[in-house]
């Protein structure tokens, strides 16, 4: 039974991984991030490339990629989505463009293949991680034995959670999202800065997914369209968790995992993931603003 | 001057016939020039274009060499390539577009068996001939294909005996990936385990492409299996044998015995944890021969990749072209999809794996099937092989044997099918 709940905390910490970052900007942004997928692919494709060229592990990747990521996540919140505000449904169109050229990117070596030059670690194949010796094989809890990379990524998803909690919660910067979040155009009147917090708001969001790309790396196979699953469950959790709401999330993620975890114990994986979709509908039936949220806006 | 009506007529009627003519001039002199166009139709792009590209090289490499040598009686082989774009519905657009507009003899093409059956109804309404070189399902009889790749009793008739008799497994979990392929596969293996007394504890299915597989692996841990036999296909194997290694499983106590992890998949995964784990198929990189290496070489220098790897579905890729070459030679000058095929029944071949011959009933490829163990540097040791090809049966699953035939040069003998 241990394995079991185990299982289904791991699936529930995965899904939050992933989703961190997407409650923050789609919901303190108002924002449909489609490209989000994509930064957690980057995150998975730094961990590569820096193990090759740099020689570094896993765990020195996850700097880099939060770097790497939340650059680029700057970078199209200036470029492209400080235009499309109060515009959801074009967001969701324009962020899904820059996913595919990203994915595209990658596929082709950033157009380097057209020139015959190619980059080891980068195209159209699949990549593999080296997981770090002691992130290998199994540790023992309460008496069951259980994959330690699935303890490892648990962990990094506590320490993150709780870390964005605190810069939301108990920062200046993060008392100025929350009023961004609750009212624009009161936010600004009061003196804040609204661009500039997107601006940085998004650059965590991305940078958060760069991270997830990170843990991935370890267990899934990396490559350019590895990120447009992971977006879909992504959405699942906010949505069902309300809106901008982080203990949403994590209440969301922790209640399909184990949900999902225990079905495929008892029946299969396939009728498992029915199962999820099931009562993602129910939820958003009975409350179409999720499990937590606030009035706002 | 001045045109009255007749005239007229008379000089459009001449141009005309000028403007029709011209072009069948040009074609027969081009004919001539002996150019014998052949479809080559695989994904270029889309979620199966790391495989498929493998196979369309492999198609074009085999091209390159018989054009090299003078191609067939004298006439070049002219590729015409098309991008599948891993879509069923455009594979068949342009399978259309090859068979109708360009007029190939031949099609060389699809990696998938959704991807076969959404251009199976093209060449069979048209009468033209498609070379398929993956492993496959079996249950299809097409006059219009030529099948190289292995069915499942060239995969599974020695493998699942050699599991239950010399590893002395008997306890099978059977897993796999939930489409067509896996299931037609368990099917075969539940008759094969129970026939050589073994049994089978589960036969479980995942998501094609899913790759979360915390819960079956707990669930093979405590199903009291000795072996697993593996179905799985694309990129959820690698997450699978992650997986199973991460919670503590070894192919020494328990080992995945796979119908399709190939040395693709071991590359992607990482070999160390595939190490230990075996596969069957008829053909492996690591072959000893000279023809074998010699293949794996001028495939990488074509590739301008020094660490490309050679596989099952590729290297028939390969030894089908020269199978169609053979066929085109023996059909002669009048060279149609129906010559072709009427030549290409009983056609031998030394392939790197080994003799190949096109069943001249059922039109499947004799292979011989072979059992690798995955070493830790990503190649195939090979424990176990036949000494000769044996007799394809894409009905095995249905009760088919050697001397039994459901699939015959006269078709499908439906009365023997009991579903």
């Amino acid at each position: 039974m241990v394995d079991t709940l185990f299982i289904g905390l791991s699936l529930g910490s995965i899904l939050l991984l992933v989703a961190l970052g997407l409650t923050i900007t789609y919901g303190a942004m108002g924002v449909i991030n489609m490209a989000h997928g994509e930064m957690v692919m980057i995150g998975a494709y730094t961990t590569v490339l820096s193990g090759i060229y740099l020689g570094a592990n896993l765990l020195v990747a996850m700097p880099i990629a939060f770097v790497i990521s939340a650059g680029l996540g700057w970078a199209i919140e200036k470029v492209l989505v400080r235009r499309l505000y109060g515009r959801l449904i074009d967001t969701l169109l324009a962020t899904w463009g820059v996913a595919l050229v990203l994915q595209q990117a990658v596929r082709l070596e950033f157009g380097l293949s057209f020139l015959g030059i190619h980059v080891e670690g980068l195209g159209p194949g699949l990549q593999n991680v080296d997981v770090p010796d002691f992130l290998r094989g199994t540790i023992t809890i309460l008496g069951t034995e259980v994959n330690g990379y699935r303890a490892f990524i648990i962990l990094v998803t506590v320490v993150m959670t709780a870390v964005t909690w605190l810069i939301m919660n108990r920062t200046p910067i993060g008392m100025q999202v929350r009023a961004v979040m609750r009212n624009r155009s009161m936010a600004a009147a009061c003196g804040i800065d609204v661009a500039r917090v997107n601006a940085l708001t998004f650059a965590y969001g991305s940078g958060l997914a760069g991270i997830a790309g990170v843990m991935m790396s370890g267990f899934k196979t990396v490559f350019p369209d590895m990120g447009a699953p992971m977006v879909v469950d992504g959405f699942m959790v906010v949505v069902v968790g309300g809106v901008g709401s982080l203990l949403g999330a994590v209440a969301a993620s922790g209640l399909l995992g184990e949900i999902n975890g225990l079905v495929a114990a008892v029946t299969n994986d396939i009728l498992a993931r029915a199962v999820v979709f099931g009562t993602v509908i129910v939820v958003i039936v009975l409350m179409p603003r999720g499990l937590f949220s606030f009035k706002g806006r | 001057m001045k045109l009255n009506r007749r005239e007229f007529f008379k000089n459009t009627a001449l141009a005309g016939a000028g403007m029709i003519a011209a072009p069948a001039v040009l074609g027969s002199s081009a004919a001539a020039a002996e150019e014998i166009p052949v479809g080559v139709l695989f994904s270029h792009t889309g979620g199966l274009s790391i495989i498929e590209k493998s196979l369309n090289d492999a198609t074009l490499m085999a091209i390159a060499e018989i054009n090299e040598k003078g191609g067939i009686n004298g006439r070049k082989i002219k590729p015409i390539i098309e991008d599948g774009a891993s879509d069923p519905k455009t594979f068949n657009e342009k399978a259309s577009k090859l068979v109708v507009r360009d007029r190939v003899v031949s099609a060389f093409a699809c990696y998938t068996s959704a991807s076969r059956k959404a251009v199976l109804p093209v060449f069979e309404k048209r009468n033209n001939l498609l070379f398929y070189p993956t492993y496959y399902e079996g249950f299809e009889c097409s006059k219009n294909v030529v099948y190289t790749g292995s069915t499942p009793n060239q995969q599974l008739s020695v493998f699942i005996p050699w599991i239950i008799n010399t590893l002395g497994k008997k306890k099978f979990f059977i897993v796999g990936s939930n489409y067509i392929y896996p299931r037609e596969m368990a099917k075969v293996c539940k008759i094969l385990i129970e026939k050589n007394g073994g049994e089978w504890v589960a036969d479980e299915y995942l998501e094609l492409g899913h790759s979360e597989w915390g819960s079956m692996v707990n669930k093979i841990k405590s199903s009291g299996c000795d072996v697993v036999l593996s179905n799985v296909v694309g990129d959820s194997v690698v997450a699978f044998y992650r997986e199973f290694k991460n919670q503590g499983l070894s192919h020494d106590k328990l080992p995945i015995c796979a119908s399709v992890t190939s040395e693709v998949e071991i590359a992607a995964m990482g070999a160390e944890y595939a190490a230990g784990s075996y596969t069957s198929f008829p053909y492996f990189q690591a072959i000893d021969s000279d023809r074998n290496k010699s293949f794996v070489e001028r495939y990488r220098a074509y590739v301008k990749d020094p660490k490309a790897v050679t596989h099952h579905a590729m290297e028939s890729a390969y030894f089908q072209v020269y199978l169609f070459a053979q066929a085109a030679a023996k059909a002669g000058d009048k060279l149609t999809p129906e010559t072709i095929r009427a030549a290409v029944l009983g056609q031998e071949f030394d392939a790197p794996n080994g003799h190949v011959k096109v069943d001249a009933e059922n039109q499947h490829t004799y292979l011989t099937p072979r059992i690798a163990q995955w070493q830790a540097d990503g190649q195939g040791k090979i424990v176990q092989q036949l000494d000769a090809p044996i007799r394809p049966l894409p009905y095995v699953a249905y009760g088919e044997t050697e001397t039994g035939l459901y699939c015959k040069a006269s078709g499908l003998d439906s009365t023997k099918l009991k579903l």
